[in-house]
Formats: structure tokens, C-alpha cells, sequence
């Protein structure tokens, strides 16, 4: 009952987006991918959508069912209905990737940690990513999860919008990620809710801003030799 | 009591003393005067023992470590935003001085992570592969050589030091020989090197295996049985199975608590299935345990080294693929490496093709299909992750680097809390952390 | 600081520069400051193969009041500026700098919101050694030059003389942006 009402919530202001759109998170224009100075190639016309590899369904492959099978009949076991928590599931090049709900993830991670048949003991920490295109749900946290009993690899992805970009913290579950977390605070602006202590890690405490946001420039100065000038690398003509 | 150095401030918690250096005579007195023994030591960040620099916050009752915690962050480059700024195969310049002492497996790491975005894995070169390897394996013994070398002059035992610092010296002429470079190489290149070995290394190898098995045993002779230097390290900076696995911590330390997990067995790459090695362990969980294990990686990484001599087949270092490949045939100049004169001969003098591929593939670089991959290698510090996120243009979206001495750092407070001071920069050393990758 | 600041100037003040001068020179004691690869290649200068003890400078002090050059080895971060500062400022006079690799001499290849553009901008440095780590010979190079330096540095009155004569110099120098030259 609670769960169709969170869902019914998320077009509410605030709350991640729906996931119809979800894959491009970009459109490239023009044959260079300059946005600075005239295009002089005759190729300006030239319009491309960057997308992102989309759900994959069943069968994925190789253990990778076994997993989801076990993970979802778990959640089940727990009175979580899968298809809440589980928002989609991607097998690219090999690897398998879970979009979780945020308000799940704890739930999940301790599922993967503990249940005998899944066993991801080890987390290898979180790594923020900003998508300034993927409107609704710009930060994205990454988990990899590995199992030393099954040998394993998994990857948790969370993603939130930039107007609320609340994560519940996964410190409880799995202890090494107290800096892992800080680090994606300090650069993404990450909150993690629950942290035992969020603060800077990186930067200086009394920086402003979150510098490895797309939107935080590179920050570089103008290099000057004997009358000429070099642009910092961000502000150069350049190809993307 | 109020000198220059000794600044008293009333706090809720009684009278605070903020001591920034000056008279020690002043501190103590100090000490002495207030009801406690609690003292709060700031360690670092500039400071001859904490490995590079690192801020260590300790509270210490007496002798006693009573609180750890490490300040982090003092080396950090932003690194990883830079590489969004430039292409993916200069993106190898950067990630190689993330964690300096283990420039060879960023590389790697990084390079895995392009190619299995690009998807050609199975197109790299069995040479180049097997070169990979033998680098990797060769800066395995360098930077243990330097972990238990710092470890060693941070315990005050110089000779030590002096002795890993020659038998480096040794891998940095291979590696000068061979890439042209001491540090910072940037030879491993998406899709294959950037070279092939030199005339004359391979010989070049096989006496600097004979050299090394020589004086690997001088550091048993010199360490292992020594009663002071087993007296500093035995027990000291314990940390169980069951902490190293929440705590994340991965390689010698994870090893040293008795779980044989290395990458290259369980998870391989690179071929390492296809080479015969063991993954030492022990099972004392301490900073004597993690010395043994190094020494034996050493050894195992020497066998592993001469397998890849043997292995070596004639053939090209580098991708198929002219997309992806640069057309460069590098040869030594007069001022440093750079292109050689036929290959400029032939692009500026007889085929403009040539030239604006060149030009194209140098200024522009390749594109890289939209998704994400998280790539692992065994790096002498524990697992090494890259995260490569691509949006399908010429530079990398985002790369994170999972550096193993960052995680383990965390184990600081777990492994000193309790324990003596002068055990805490046991303790630091025996997880080798390098705060270039700390911090990247 | 003491009798020879205050000596007039003349043959007795070139003579005790002199002197003064070749003493210093023959017994520098660097501070370590190693932050990043550059500091592995200090350390290996003062190791075995290039043996720094051969110019009477391997004993390197732990302590900045006991030093008298501060190598700084490698990229300085915002964050370590202050420190850096307060480091050099406990260091006593007389003091000098060497800015070892281009991180620290000019911020290198990390040009972003993290790293100092050079680690002038903090404190004036005598030396600028470039190298991605600099080799060992380059540091030793570097410090034999240094050496040249504290030679031929001035004492007292001539001291004053010598910063009138270069700040003359450098009012007189053309400014960066108007050189034209080898890019033009």
C-alpha cells in the first residue's frame, strides 16, 4: 500500500523523475562538438542524441539471472515487492547494473550483503556521476558490489535530482564507505542521509561549492608566454 | 599558564592549550598542571614519519593512543576532473601520477577500462598483453622495494631504507630502459603501448631477475629474524578478517589476516589465469605479517617476471584498429623521444591521407560508445577500481578512481587505538599509503 | 643577524662575505618537504646511488627550525598552502627555496581549482627545477647551483645594495606581455 503511494509521488517536485525517458542525457550538435566559435566544416546541421545503454530483459545471461532471481525472491521474502525497489536493470558490456530507489537502497545492500546466495561482502565505495542532461535525475551515485564467496561483480546505481540530492547512507551496511561517502559529499554534494559525519574530506572545510560537478568549472588560469595566450584547457576550442 | 607558544582558550570542557610548536618543556609543564593526561597530537601533515602528507589527529592519554583520526586531503590534484578536459588517450598522462609509486597499474587499469567500453578486449595484441603484465609485475617489486624501505626509515632503521632504495634504483633502469621514463610513464595506452621494448632488454630483465633473487634474501637476513625489528612490528597494528572485509581493506593488509584473495586469481585479467603463482598469506594480521607477505609477493612477482620473458612472441604492441592506434612510430631524437623522421618524411612529404589521420587522431582522439564500466586490478596497495563513465565523445565523462590506499587508510584508527604512539607510525606504514592516490 | 649586518662596507665586508659564504654553502641542511613524486625522487637523491652525502647535505631535518632550505617536491593544493607557509615561516633566516618539478614551480599540468599555480605565489623561491619528477642529477644540479648562490650572496650594506640593483633591474625589464618572441 505504501509503495504505490511513494510511486504515485514522484512527480511530485523534488522526488526523481519517471524512468520513461530515461537513456539520453544529451544531444551533440554539429560535426567537432564545438560550442565556441563558428563552425566552419559544413557539418553544423549534424544533430546526435547521446544515450545511455537502456533496460535489458530477461534472460540476461550467465549467473547474471541467478542473481536477480535471488536478490528479487529476498526482497519478496521481506515484503518488498521488487519492481519498487528495482527500478531497472542493465546488462552492458558485460556487467550488471541495478537502478535502485533511494528510499530501498539500505534495504537492498543488506539483502546483498547477508542473504547466502548473493554474499557481496565487499563494497568498493561510491562514485558520484553528474548528468547535466539527464533531466530529473542529475546525480547519479554508483555502488560496485564484490563477492569474494561467488566471485562476483555487481553495480548499484542511485540516482537523485539536483533540487534533492538525498541518498540514505550505506555506512550501517558496509563500514568502508564512511569515506567513500564524504568524498561524494565533497565533490557532488552528495548528502548522505545517516552518515555518522559528513563533512569535507578533500577540499579545504570552508570551500564553496562542489568542484567535480559539471556545472563547477575547471577552475585553471590562462597561461601566458612572451605575448601569447593559452587558455585553461576548459575554456579552449575543443572537440567532445 | 600563557606563552607564545602555548595559547590557553576556556572551553566547556576545561582549559584547551593550542601548542603550535616552540618549547616542548612548555607543553609538558602544561600537562602537568591540568587534572588529566590528555593531550591532543596533531601529527603532520608535514611531518618525517606519517608517509607524505598525512595529518594524523591522535589523543593520547600518557603513551596511550586513545583517538585516531587521519585528515586527508593536503595532496589532492583533482585529477579526475581534469581528464574530462582532455581525450582518452592523454588521459593516461594523468591517471599515471594519481598514486606515483604504482604508475604502471593506473595505467593498466585505465587502459582495461577504455578498451572494454570500446569493446576490443579481445583485439589487444598478445604482446602488448604480456608486456602489460611484466611491467605491472616490475613495479609490483618497485613499490613494495619502497614500502618497506619508508617503512623501514620511519622505525629510524636507515639501512633498510638504503638497501630498498638500491634494489629500486635497479627497476626504475628498466623501466628507464624501456618507456624512456624513471615515473610517471604513460606508456600503457588504450589499445596496446605506446612502444616495443628496446634492443637489448630483454637481457637487460634476465640479469636484473639473477640480481634480485640475489638480494631479496639480504632484506631476510636483515629484517625478518631481527629481534628489534620483530619486536616493532609483531602484533602491532592488528586488524582481524572480519575488520579488513568492513573495513574494505584489500591486498598485503587483507592477505596479512589470512584470506588469499588477489585479484589476479580470483578475478583475472590480463591473462594471469595462464601464469603459475601463489598469493602468500599470514595469518598474524599484523605489520610483521604484511612485511612477510610483501617479501614473498616479491619473490612470486620475480617467477611471474620470468614467465613473461619466456612468453614473449614477436608481434605488434598495439590495436589493429588505425582509428584507435596513433600512426606514430616513435624513435630517440636528438631533444627526447618523438616521431621518427620517416614517418614525418611520409606524412608531409607524400601522402596527405596520412597526415590529416594523424592529425585528426592526435588533436581529436577517437570517440568511445556512451556507458560505464568498473574495471579491477591487483595493484601492490589492494584492489585498484576505475569507474569509466563515456557519454560517447572524444573525452571521458567521468573517471573515479577506486585507490586502494584511500580505502585502507580507514583502518588507521582501527589499528592504533589502544595501542602505544610511537606503534601508530608502524601501523601507518604497514598499510603503505600513498596520498598521491589517497587524495588523487 | 649579528656583527656582520652591521659591518661598513669595504674589503673587511667582502671578506667576511666571503667566508660567511662558503660556510653556508658547505653545510645546508634541507628540510624535508616532499608532497607528491617528486619526493620519492628527493628521497632517492639522498639514497645510495646519487649519494647527496657527497655534497655534505644528505641528513635531512625532520624539523623546520633546524633547516635552512626547503626543497618543496611537488604539486602544492590549496589546502596545503597555509601549511607549506607556516612551515617556511618557522625555518630561520637565513633561508632558501628550491621549487622542485614544474607543479610546484608553476602549477604544471594541473591547471584546476585545486592546485597552486606555482608555489611563488606563497613563498620566494631561489631555484626553480623543472623535471616530471626532475631526475636526481637535475636536483643535484640544482643544488649545486644553490650553492653558487649562497656563495656569492651579499651581507649587510652590499645586501641592501644588491636588492636596490635588482629591483632597478626588474622595474627596467620588459613585462612578459610584451616580449614577442619565440611564438610570434
Amino acid at each position: 500500500m505504501s509503495e504505490s503511494q511513494s510511486h504515485d509521488e514522484k512527480n511530485h517536485n523534488g522526488v526523481p523523475a519517471p524512468r520513461e525517458d530515461a537513456g539520453i542525457i544529451g544531444v551533440r550538435k554539429g560535426m567537432f562538438g564545438a560550442d565556441n566559435g563558428g563552425d566552419t566544416s559544413g557539418y553544423g546541421g549534424l544533430v546526435r542524441t547521446v544515450t545511455l545503454p537502456g533496460a535489458t530483459f530477461r534472460p540476461y545471461g550467465g549467473w547474471f539471472d541467478e542473481v536477480a532471481d535471488e536478490l528479487e525472491g529476498a526482497l519478496e521474502e521481506q515484503d518488498l515487492l521488487p519492481g519498487n525497489a528495482i527500478e531497472k536493470t542493465v546488462v552492458d558490456r558485460g556487467e550488471l547494473t541495478f537502478h535502485i530507489a533511494r528510499e530501498h537502497l539500505v534495504q537492498v545492500a543488506r539483502t546483498l550483503r547477508d542473504d547466502p546466495a548473493l554474499r557481496f561482502e565487499l563494497c568498493t565505495g561510491v562514485s558520484g556521476v553528474h548528468f547535466l542532461g539527464d533531466k530529473g535525475r542529475e546525480l547519479h551515485a554508483v555502488y560496485h558490489l564484490r563477492s569474494l564467496t561467488h566471485g562476483r561483480l555487481i553495480r548499484l546505481e542511485v540516482s537523485v535530482p539536483d533540487s534533492d540530492p538525498h541518498i540514505p547512507s550505506l555506512v550501517e551496511v558496509y563500514p568502508t564507505n564512511d569515506w567513500h561517502e564524504r568524498e561524494a559529499y565533497d565533490f557532488f554534494g552528495l548528502v548522505f542521509d545517516g552518515h555518522p559525519a559528513l563533512t569535507r574530506i578533500m577540499m579545504p572545510d570552508d570551500w564553496q561549492g562542489f568542484p567535480q560537478r559539471k556545472d563547477y568549472p575547471l577552475g585553471g588560469i590562462a597561461v601566458e608566454y612572451k605575448g601569447a595566450q593559452i587558455p585553461a584547457p576548459d575554456q579552449r576550442r575543443s572537440y567532445s | 599558564m600563557s606563552t607564545p607558544h602555548a595559547t590557553p582558550r576556556a572551553t566547556t570542557e576545561g582549559t584547551v592549550y593550542t601548542v603550535t610548536g616552540g618549547d616542548w618543556d612548555e607543553v609538558v609543564e602544561s600537562a602537568v598542571k591540568s587534572d588529566d593526561e590528555r593531550i591532543i597530537v596533531n601529527m603532520g601533515p608535514q611531518h618525517p614519519s606519517t608517509h607524505g602528507v598525512l595529518r594524523l589527529i591522535l589523543e593520547i592519554d600518557g603513551e596511550t593512543v586513545t583517538e585516531a583520526r587521519c585528515g586527508i586531503g593536503y595532496l589532492h590534484t583533482g585529477i579526475e576532473k581534469n581528464l574530462e578536459f582532455r581525450n582518452w588517450t592523454q588521459g593516461t598522462t594523468f591517471v599515471t601520477r594519481m598514486d606515483y609509486l604504482t604508475p604502471f597499474f593506473n595505467e593498466a587499469a585505465y587502459c582495461l577500462g577504455v578498451e572494454k567500453l570500446l569493446g576490443i578486449e579481445d583485439q589487444i595484441p598478445d604482446r602488448a598483453t604480456v608486456l602489460r603484465v611484466l611491467l605491472m609485475e616490475l613495479n609490483r617489486i618497485s613499490s613494495h622495494l619502497v614500502c618497506i624501505a619508508t617503512g623501514g626509515m620511519e622505525l629510524g632503521a636507515t639501512t633498510i631504507m638504503i638497501y630498498g632504495f638500491r634494489d629500486r634504483e635497479l627497476v626504475l633502469d628498466l623501466f628507464e630502459l624501456i618507456t624512456g621514463l624513471r615515473m610517471n610513464h604513460a606508456f600503457i595506452r588504450p589499445g596496446g603501448l605506446a612502444q616495443d621494448l628496446p634492443p637489448g632488454a630483454i637481457d637487460q630483465l634476465r640479469e636484473f631477475v639473477k640480481t634480485m633473487r640475489k638480494n631479496l634474501p639480504e632484506y631476510d637476513k636483515l629484517a625478518t629474524g631481527n629481534p628489534i625489528f620483530k619486536a616493532r612490528m609483531q602484533d602491532v597494528g592488528y586488524l582481524d578478517l572480519t575488520g579488513c572485509m568492513a573495513l574494505g581493506a584489500t591486498g598485503p593488509i587483507l592477505r596479512s589476516a589470512g584470506l588469499p584473495h588477489d585479484l589476479r586469481k580470483t578475478d583475472p585479467y590480463c591473462g594471469y589465469e595462464n601464469y603459475e603463482f601463489d598469493v602468500p598469506t599470514a595469518d598474524t594480521c599484523d605489520a610483521y605479517g604484511r612485511f612477510l607477505v610483501r617479501l614473498e609477493e616479491m619473490r612470486q612477482s620475480l617467477r611471474i617476471v620470468e614467465q613473461c620473458i619466456d612468453r614473449l612472441a614477436p608481434g605488434p604492441v598495439m590495436v589493429a584498429d588505425k582509428k584507435i592506434a596513433w600512426p606514430a612510430q616513435l624513435a630517440l631524437g636528438p631533444d627526447g623521444l618523438g616521431n621518427s623522421l620517416d614517418h614525418i618524411k611520409k606524412i608531409m612529404g607524400t601522402s596527405m591521407e596520412a597526415l590529416i589521420h594523424h592529425f585528426k587522431l592526435v588533436t581529436e582522439g577517437f570517440r568511445v560508445p556512451a556507458g560505464q564500466t568498473y574495471t579491477a586490478v591487483e595493484s601492490p596497495k589492494g584492489e585498484l577500481g576505475v569507474h569509466v563513465v563515456s557519454d560517447g565523445g572524444t573525452r571521458p565523462y567521468r573517471v573515479h578512481f577506486r585507490d586502494p590506499s584511500f580505502t585502507n587508510l580507514q583502518a588507521m584508527a582501527a589499528m592504533c587505538e589502544g595501542g602505544q604512539v610511537a606503534d601508530v607510525i608502524v601501523a601507518v606504514a604497514s598499510i603503505d599509503p600513498v596520498m598521491g592516490g589517497v587524495d588523487r | 643577524m649579528g656583527l656582520e649586518e652591521k659591518l661598513p662596507s669595504g674589503f673587511v665586508l667582502t671578506t667576511v662575505e666571503q667566508a660567511a659564504g662558503w660556510v653556508r654553502k658547505s653545510s645546508v641542511f634541507p628540510a624535508t618537504f616532499g608532497l607528491a613524486c617528486c619526493a620519492i625522487e628527493m628521497m632517492t637523491t639522498g639514497a645510495g646511488r646519487y649519494d647527496l652525502a657527497r655534497f655534505g647535505m644528505e641528513v635531512f631535518r625532520g624539523s623546520p627550525r633546524q633547516a635552512d632550505l626547503m626543497i618543496v617536491a611537488g604539486r602544492v593544493s590549496q589546502k596545503m598552502a597555509p601549511v607549506l607557509r607556516q612551515v617556511y615561516d618557522q625555518m630561520p633566516n637565513p633561508k632558501w627555496v628550491i621549487s622542485m618539478g614544474v607543479c610546484a614551480s608553476s602549477g604544471g599540468m594541473f591547471n584546476n581549482y585545486a592546485i597552486v599555480q606555482g608555489v611563488d605565489h606563497i613563498v620566494p623561491v631561489d631555484i626553480y627545477l623543472p623535471g616530471c619528477p626532475p631526475r636526481p642529477e637535475m636536483l643535484m644540479d640544482a643544488i649545486l647551483k644553490l650553492h653558487q648562490k649562497i656563495q656569492t650572496s651579499k651581507l649587510g650594506v652590499n645586501a641592501e645594495e644588491a636588492a636596490r640593483e635588482a629591483e632597478d633591474a626588474a622595474l627596467k625589464a620588459l613585462p612578459l606581455i610584451e616580449m614577442k618572441g619565440l611564438l610570434r
